[in-house]
């Protein structure tokens, strides 16, 4: 069968799709019937190993977004299975939070490398076909703490304000061609990365919070899926938080 | 100017700026006459690369207006 004729829906590619906000995007995705391929660095999400693209579950492919060969594998990968990516996800991110005065340049870049200049690279890496199709749907995931700013958390704050001014930049070089690219700024949400910021920080934020509570990881997803719909057409460069209220007016 | 080179630009170009075929010849204006945006120059410039199996720096795309000047370009790199 031709890649085209064995897949159903668009074609998705979730990168950091083994947990949290970014698997919590892949199942949305899915429940809408499109193709859904996830790249991990650590672990395939759970039950998933070595399942291929015919499977109407997640396609899971192993990609370090610090790596180009790797985010080029990955593309080829799923080009060859079930055609280009129609929509791109860029979720993939790390935290080492330490306070400025403590933090060397190695946790400077590794954070920098993977959460800016990773989503530099996998979306360079998918964005020809989509410049060909003159379609196409880009949703980078950021952070409120890029707006807000968060001690311990400078190189973090730094990669996901940077990834708005890649959005927008991008948005304006591939308008012409139907392709949108926007941004979503989470807030405190029930992940793994914000169970490492612990108990008391994380207390301390959702006093800031007007909803009063953590968001759930499918609440960020719907907003991802929102802005990869056709009912977001027309909306590109945009910001929009997914945040309680924490970072209103950002 | 060799023919079959010529030919293998030209089809490059047809595929990529959507234009018909007796539009591309070496005096043509990407921009004027090709109605062809930066981008899709940066597309050509990629269909090119891989299908000559070269490879372009941005410096060298400076002042490249014409089907013929790009023509040149790459044939000067076969």
């Amino acid at each position: 069968m031709s890649p085209t004729e064995s897949r159903r829906g668009r074609v998705v590619l979730v990168t950091g799709g083994s947990r949290g906000i970014g698997l919590a995007c892949a199942r949305r995705f899915q429940s809408l019937g499109d193709t859904v391929a996830v790249t991990y660095r650590t672990a395939p999400p759970d039950g998933l190993a070595g399942e291929g693209p015919d499977d109407v579950d997640l396609f899971p492919v192993p990609c370090d977004v610090r790596v180009p060969e790797q985010v080029d594998a990955a593309f080829a990968a799923v080009e060859e299975a079930v055609g280009p990516v129609q929509v791109l996800v860029a979720n993939a991110g790390v935290t080492k939070d330490a306070l400025l005065l403590r933090m060397g340049e190695e946790a400077w870049h590794e954070v920098i490398d993977t959460d800016l200049s990773g989503v530099y690279r996998v979306v360079r890496r998918g964005l020809g076909a989509m410049v060909r199709a003159h379609r196409g749907r880009i949703v980078l995931v950021s952070s409120v703490v890029g707006f807000l700013g968060s001690p311990g958390q400078v190189n973090y704050g730094a990669a996901k304000a940077g990834l708005v001014g890649l959005a927008r930049s991008l948005a304006r070089e591939v308008g012409s061609r139907g392709i949108t690219v926007n941004v979503v700024a989470p807030g405190v949400v029930d992940t793994d990365m914000i169970a490492n910021l612990g108990e008391q920080r994380v207390e301390q934020l959702l006093a800031m919070v007007p909803l009063g509570r953590r968001a759930t990881p499918a609440e960020v997803a719907g907003a991802v899926a929102f802005l990869a719909s056709e009912d977001a057409a027309y909306i590109t460069g945009a910001v929009l938080a997914v945040d309680g209220g924490l970072a209103m007016g950002l | 100017m060799s023919d079959a080179t010529f030919d293998k630009f030209k089809a490059c170009a047809v595929d990529v700026l959507q234009v018909p075929e007796d539009k591309v010849v070496p005096t043509a204006r990407f921009g004027d006459d090709l109605d062809a945006d930066s981008l899709d120059l940066v597309e050509l410039v990629m269909a090119l690369e891989e299908a000559f199996d070269v490879t372009v720096d941005e410096a060298e795309l400076e002042g490249i207006e014409t089907v013929g000047q790009a023509y040149e370009l790459i044939s000067a790199k076969l």
